[in-house]
């Protein structure tokens, strides 16, 4: 089981702050973002063109991080608020 | 400056005794130079503070006006200043609160063409700004003349800060290589904003420029932190120098400020 922790805008489509995704074996960041994609279409678009950041454990990674069962998966987009200047 | 006068040894008492600060580290802090890049919500209780903590020299770049939608967040202004200029707006809050701060204003719209002019007179640039183009274009700024940005920003209810120090941690396109397609992340205006939100993100941006100019603690460097203020949330996030930035990484592909705006097609305001 992985738990997959949602922020800000993948939060509010998604309409939850976590999924928890089985995988039976070792995965790759960018696999588990296709199964993402499936189970979960609020937030295809948001993936597909997405430059968000992803963290495991608490830790940046890239597309190609492997995760393992019990791994904290964080997708984190990039959010800007504040004023124009 | 060589020594405090009678009146900043009881105002700045609390700092100087403190012995992370101490009569030393208040003198640092009054012949700092720190850039505020917005006197909106983020802006406002970072350069409350910092102008209360005694920062020297805060120079403050905003071209807009104070408008009645922004006192629900942007504590610097008030119902007497709406149509006044942010900028002078800000400065009379300042001066009001500190006459020790030295106050330079910038009533111009940041771009590639007086990034360099302005940047240059400052150590320390604090970004509260409110759109991508302009978020990357002081970063990759920032990058190309080693000023530490330290980074705040909103959305709803989630804040992230971290500071960007050149050569010692990672910037913000080795989190975000490239701006984020229009219409991914709407603007606050688009999506709303909690009032107290920036409130916290812009006091915790003071917090780490204060850090950054005495040395002391650990600066988020390196770290990304993260608030929720619905799930009252604080959590870290772990970063890396991409050695594949394009502007920071070991062979950078961008060696000149992009003005993005123009095929970025954010909506602004």
């Amino acid at each position: 089981m992985v738990t997959i922790k949602l922020f800000a805008v993948y939060r509010e489509k998604a309409k939850t702050d976590r999924i928890e995704l089985d995988i039976k074996t070792d995965t790759a960041i960018k696999d588990l973002l296709e199964i993402l994609k499936e189970r979960t279409p609020s937030i295809k678009d948001l993936l597909t063109g997405g430059r968000g950041m992803i963290a495991v454990n608490q830790e940046i990674a890239r597309l190609d991080t492997v995760v393992k069962d019990g791994d904290e998966v964080a997708l984190i987009p990039p959010v800007s608020g504040g004023v124009l200047v | 400056m060589s020594s405090f006068t009678e009146e900043q040894i009881y105002r700045y008492s609390r700092h100087i005794i403190l012995p992370e600060v101490g009569g030393k580290g208040q003198k640092k802090l009054l012949s700092s130079r720190v850039l505020l890049l917005g006197a909106g919500g983020l802006g406002s209780p970072a350069a409350m503070y910092l102008a209360a903590a005694g920062i020297g020299n805060l120079g403050i770049i905003d071209f807009d006006v104070v408008d009645m939608s922004n006192l629900q967040r942007q504590i610097l202004h008030g119902v007497e200043d709406i149509g006044k200029p942010k900028a002078e707006s800000a400065r009379d809050t300042i001066k009001s609160l500190n006459p020790d701060v030295k106050v330079e204003l910038y009533k111009e719209r940041l771009s590639s063409e007086n990034i360099n002019r302005i940047f240059e007179n400052y150590e320390i640039i604090v970004d509260g700004c409110d759109n991508f183009p302009t978020r990357y274009l002081v970063n990759d700024a920032c990058i190309m003349m080693g000023k530490t940005n330290v980074h705040g920003s909103i959305f709803r209810f989630d804040g992230q800060v971290t500071v960007f120090k050149p050569k010692e941690g990672p910037c913000y396109r080795c989190l975000y290589p490239e701006p984020p397609p229009p219409g991914m992340v709407p603007s606050c205006q688009e999506a709303g904003v909690l009032g107290v939100l920036p409130g916290i993100i812009g006091t915790l941006q003071a917090v780490e420029v204060i850090k950054l100019i005495l040395g002391i603690g650990k600066p988020l460097i390196g770290k990304l932190l993260l608030y929720n203020a619905l799930d009252a949330d604080f959590r870290q996030v772990k970063l890396r120098r991409d050695v594949n930035c394009p502007v920071c990484g070991d062979n950078p592909t961008i060696k000149e400020l992009i003005d993005y705006e123009e095929f970025c097609g954010i909506a602004r305001h």
